[in-house]
């Protein structure tokens, strides 16, 4: 066990590879309740959300979701974030652990709207059910359709008997839902979910599979790709920022950011030579510093190792030969197109 | 788990097994446990130094890396190539197939002072 943001938390249950595998192949969980969760209510309920989240809120149908980013004025990240639309005048925040503090903060600083923020973490447990199987193994538990609900829309049903908010998303590239439970319910779901997969060998899953996956889909991490220092257009998340939605914190250095151009950005690589260039190792072209990396490992479902940088902007495109300072070694790499692995489109499967 | 009483273990989790002037150098079950699943294992050639205390090399993890310090002082003389190829087999044996590299050794007696069997099994808590 670790402690990941003040939570006791499992890196592996049965092995980072294993558990990779199965969510890849088949059906994973994941106990993702560390997640932080804020809820908006109120008449200007959007019109807050528009105001300091980059995506466009407006835009959202009730059921739908997006992802988005929480700026400083500055442009860089206070945080990545998920947004729900439960109806005109409730949205639903999934935030990450460690940042829900300052997050709740930065949203009520900037609340001049007729709209409530609420605090909302400790009304909310979590589980991620993702894999190709996920569909399968959940629609036994659930009273709802759950082919029905697309990709990143979400309903309101039950699991198991509990009171669920179901969302076709999650962390990993694969098919799966985010259920989220009030808290007392969730060893009971967490049980029943893992007994109704049995057949489909689930496996529980831990930190250790949940980032070896995210970074396979190209994911950003916050305190790897992204933080306060880095905006949406350096970490390549440019189709998160909606400038054309109106004034929202952080657009005026955003649009500076667009006039000058970007200094450094984010970029994949392959490594070449042997060695595995991880997070914070130094990247060289030309043999001179360059950039770092955010994160970097084996990528276990392309038998490669992989990784994302920083580069100088027009260096950071694919095909370009790089080292990694992998601790005394100097070792070969290149720029490589992302995402890493992208899940094969569903063609006729169903539960 | 058992560990074998034929060698000698640190508390950074090596052991070695001396036989005449030679060292095997490996690490333990409890360190591959601690790793998980072992993707890289980083080795010195066949003639490097290997010095006690000192880090020679380093195995990866899915997760991350971790140094190997050499319990022994001496020439590095064999390294086990397996292990290039077939980094996984850390996991499966560590204390047979698995073992890392052979020292010749610069001060035979210097592996006396290291852990039996018995005290890094108290050591580790088994």
């Amino acid at each position: 066990m670790v402690d990941f943001g003040g939570w006791e938390m499992p890196v592996q249950y049965s092995g980072i590879l294993d558990e990779h595998r199965a969510v890849r192949t088949g059906v994973g969980l994941f106990d993702v309740s560390h997640m932080g969760e804020i809820e908006v209510r109120g008449e200007e309920a959007a019109a807050l959300v528009d105001f300091v989240a980059t995506n466009h809120a407006a835009k959202l149908q009730p059921g739908q979701a997006h992802y988005s980013g929480l700026l400083y004025e500055t442009g860089g990240f206070v945080d990545d974030i998920l947004v729900h639309k439960i109806g005109d005048h409730h949205f639903f925040l999934c935030v990450n652990a460690s940042n829900q503090d300052k997050d709740y903060e930065h949203i009520r600083t900037h609340n001049r709207f007729r709209a409530d923020v609420e605090f909302a973490s400790g009304n909310y447990a979590q589980l991620a059910i993702q894999g190709p199987a996920a569909l399968g193994v959940l629609q036994k538990l659930a009273g709802v359709d759950l082919a029905s609900i697309r990709y990143y829309w979400f309903t309101e049903g039950e699991v198991a008997g509990i009171r669920a908010r179901i969302a076709r998303t999650g962390y990993t590239g694969e098919d799966g839902f985010e259920v989220y439970v009030a808290p007392g319910h969730a060893p009971r779901l967490w049980a029943e979910i893992l007994a109704a997969g049995k057949d489909a060998g689930i496996k529980p899953c831990g930190l250790g599979a949940r980032n070896t996956l995210r970074l396979e889909a190209k994911m950003a991490l916050y305190g790897h790709e992204i933080d306060a220092s880095i905006n949406p257009f350096e970490a390549d998340l440019g189709w998160i920022v909606k400038m054309e939605k109106g004034d929202f914190v952080g657009r005026s250095a955003l649009e500076k950011a667009l006039q000058t151009g970007i200094s450094r950005k984010l970029i994949g690589f392959e490594m070449q030579g042997r060695g595995i260039g991880r997070d914070g190792y130094e990247v060289l072209l030309d043999g001179k510093a360059a950039g770092w990396v955010t994160s970097g490992g084996p990528a276990p479902t392309l038998g490669k190792n992989v990784g994302l940088c920083y580069l100088p902007a027009e260096r950071a495109k694919p095909g370009v030969a790089m080292q990694i300072a992998c601790r005394d070694t100097a070792v070969d790499a290149v720029t490589v197109p992302t995402p890493f692995y992208k899940r094969p489109k569903a063609g006729g499967t169903k539960a | 788990m058992n560990y074998p009483e034929d060698r000698k273990y640190t508390k950074e989790h090596e052991w070695v097994r001396v036989e005449g002037g030679q060292g095997t150098v490996g690490i333990t079950f409890h360190a591959q446990e601690e790793l998980g699943d072992i993707v890289f294992v980083n080795l010195p050639k066949p003639g490097a130094k290997a010095e006690k205390g000192l880090s020679f090399g380093s195995v990866e993890s899915v997760k991350a890396v971790s140094d190997i310090y050499s319990p022994v002082s001496g020439e590095v003389t064999e390294v086990n190539g397996l292990l290039a190829t077939n980094p996984e087999k850390l996991n499966e044996d560590p204390h047979g197939a698995a073992w890392l590299v052979k020292v010749k050794l610069s001060a035979p007696t210097e592996a006396d002072d290291l852990l039996t069997a018995a005290d890094y099994q108290k050591y580790i808590g088994e």
